[in-house]
């Protein structure tokens, strides 16, 4: 990114933050909306709190472990689906179920069968593995049929195959999808925990935030979840191009 | 040796082959030319095992699904990603240890390009490391449908002489348009016209 392009990104950051708090100065009610300030202020207090940092750790393990499992078996589901078609018939309307279903139903459906503790980490499931599926079966279906044919010729072993051929193809699929599946995985993540209210979570914090009206709370908290989700998105892709690399 | 008997081959309908009988011998070179659409590359294709004739057969010996094959195809098909060294060790495997490959590679490629993704080069230096992994590749037939296209004349000498040097003993079967080629090589020279009922489609001469 060239510097007037980023110095412009600067600005339209500021443009907004400056609309945030003039909005904050004309609704002039904490209890509704907060402004930048105040939210700045109230994650100050958080920050300084034991309790606080044990929550991020505790919400983002659960979250990440659940997108990390779902992110594998997808990849998996995927690639049997691609090497037998039976398997694609089958998981297709499970996949359509999954993806239609609201979460909130699953959420409440885990909270029955697991309890609240680990509730995180089964929500990524349904929000996380219709994507990377359909995102591994789609790049493996682009692989190039000329590459292909050339392996078939050089009589290429298989794992040189997925090595040098296929994966090289899935990966700028998986990429992409891993991009809107890391961030929904944490959305869905955090409004299972608001629903279950797990001990030393993010969502328990949030709850709170909204039982005692403490709106400047709740925002600091959303700030921190944009925070950490955008770190976890930025390591897990890092890792992932160097795999294409 | 490797023996065509009767070989047939439409697609949706059009005739591409009608009726080849052609015998290609240990060790020998043939050079095979004709007009786009006259059948060359279905021949290599059905030769490689990637098309299976309408009718006919191809027997050989070794039989053919016990014999080696390395080729260049009508495009590079090479894994861009990956440097001209990756491309070649993935289908050498452990015949050739890694720095006799490099060794070979720097006598058509500069040095600088072994290592860099394959997307970085030239078409003619693509070229190159496609016959590279062909001749470098241990195998019983050699197959190069038009293995010259984007290089120069002094390139191509150059190509042609590695060629016959690192051929081996393999049965060589290429295709080319430009008819100085074969002399070049040294082969024999196969003509394949467009198929016709009323004509046989291939007329071999010599070099």
């Amino acid at each position: 990114m060239n510097q007037n392009t980023r110095i412009r990104k600067y600005f339209i950051w500021l443009f907004w933050i400056a609309v945030w708090q003039t909005a904050n100065m004309l609704i002039h009610n904490n209890i509704i909306f907060v402004g930048p300030l105040d939210m700045v202020k109230a994650l100050l207090e958080l920050v300084r709190d034991s309790s606080f940092w044990a929550s991020i750790f505790s919400s983002f393990a659960r979250i990440s472990l659940g997108f990390l499992g779902a992110f594998v078996l997808s990849i998996l589901l995927g690639c049997l689906a691609y090497a037998f078609p039976l398997i694609r018939e089958l998981l297709e309307p499970v996949m359509l179920l999954i993806k239609s279903v609201p979460v909130a139903s699953f959420v409440i459906l885990a909270l029955i069968w697991i309890g609240s503790h680990n509730l995180a980490v089964f929500t990524s499931f349904p929000v996380v593995v219709p994507m990377i599926y359909v995102n591994t079966l789609s790049g493996l279906e682009h692989t190039d049929r000329k590459l292909l044919e050339m392996a078939l010729v050089f009589r290429m072993p298989l794992w040189k195959q997925v090595r040098y051929i296929y994966i090289p193809s899935v990966l700028p699929y998986l990429i992409s999808g891993c991009r809107t599946a890391l961030g929904m995985s944490w959305k869905s993540g955090v409004a299972a925990e608001v629903i279950g209210i797990p001990e030393g979570s993010i969502g328990e914090q949030l709850y709170y935030s909204k039982l005692y009206l403490d709106t400047a709370g709740l925002f600091a908290w959303t700030f921190v979840i944009i925070i950490v989700s955008a770190v976890f998105e930025r390591i897990f892709l890092y890792f992932l191009v160097k795999v294409k690399h | 040796m490797i023996e065509l008997r009767h070989i047939t081959k439409s697609y949706n309908g059009l005739t591409v082959l009608t009726d080849i009988n052609m015998t290609f011998r240990d060790g020998g070179c043939y050079c095979l030319m004709g007009p786009s659409g006259s059948g060359k590359t279905t021949l290599m294709r059905i030769l490689m095992g990637l098309e299976t004739p309408d009718e006919g057969t191809v027997a050989g010996n070794p039989d053919r699904k016990s014999a080696a094959i390395s080729a260049v195809f009508q495009e590079d098909r090479l894994c861009e990603s990956f440097s001209p060294m990756d491309n070649v060790m993935m289908c050498v495997g452990r015949s050739l240890k890694a720095s006799r490959v490099r060794l070979e590679m720097g006598e058509l490629l500069p040095e600088e390009c072994l290592d860099r993704p394959v997307s970085t080069l030239s078409g003619g230096m693509k070229r190159r490391v496609a016959v590279l992994r062909a001749l470098l590749t241990p195998s019983d037939i050699l197959i190069m449908d038009e293995p010259f296209t984007g290089m120069d004349e002094g390139l191509k000498h150059s190509v042609i002489a590695y060629i016959r040097e690192k051929k081996d003993g393999r049965i060589l079967i290429l295709s080319t348009h430009q008819e100085e080629d074969v002399a070049l090589i040294g082969g024999e020279l196969v003509r394949i016209s467009s198929s016709s009922p009323d004509s046989s489609q291939v007329c071999k001469s010599f070099a």
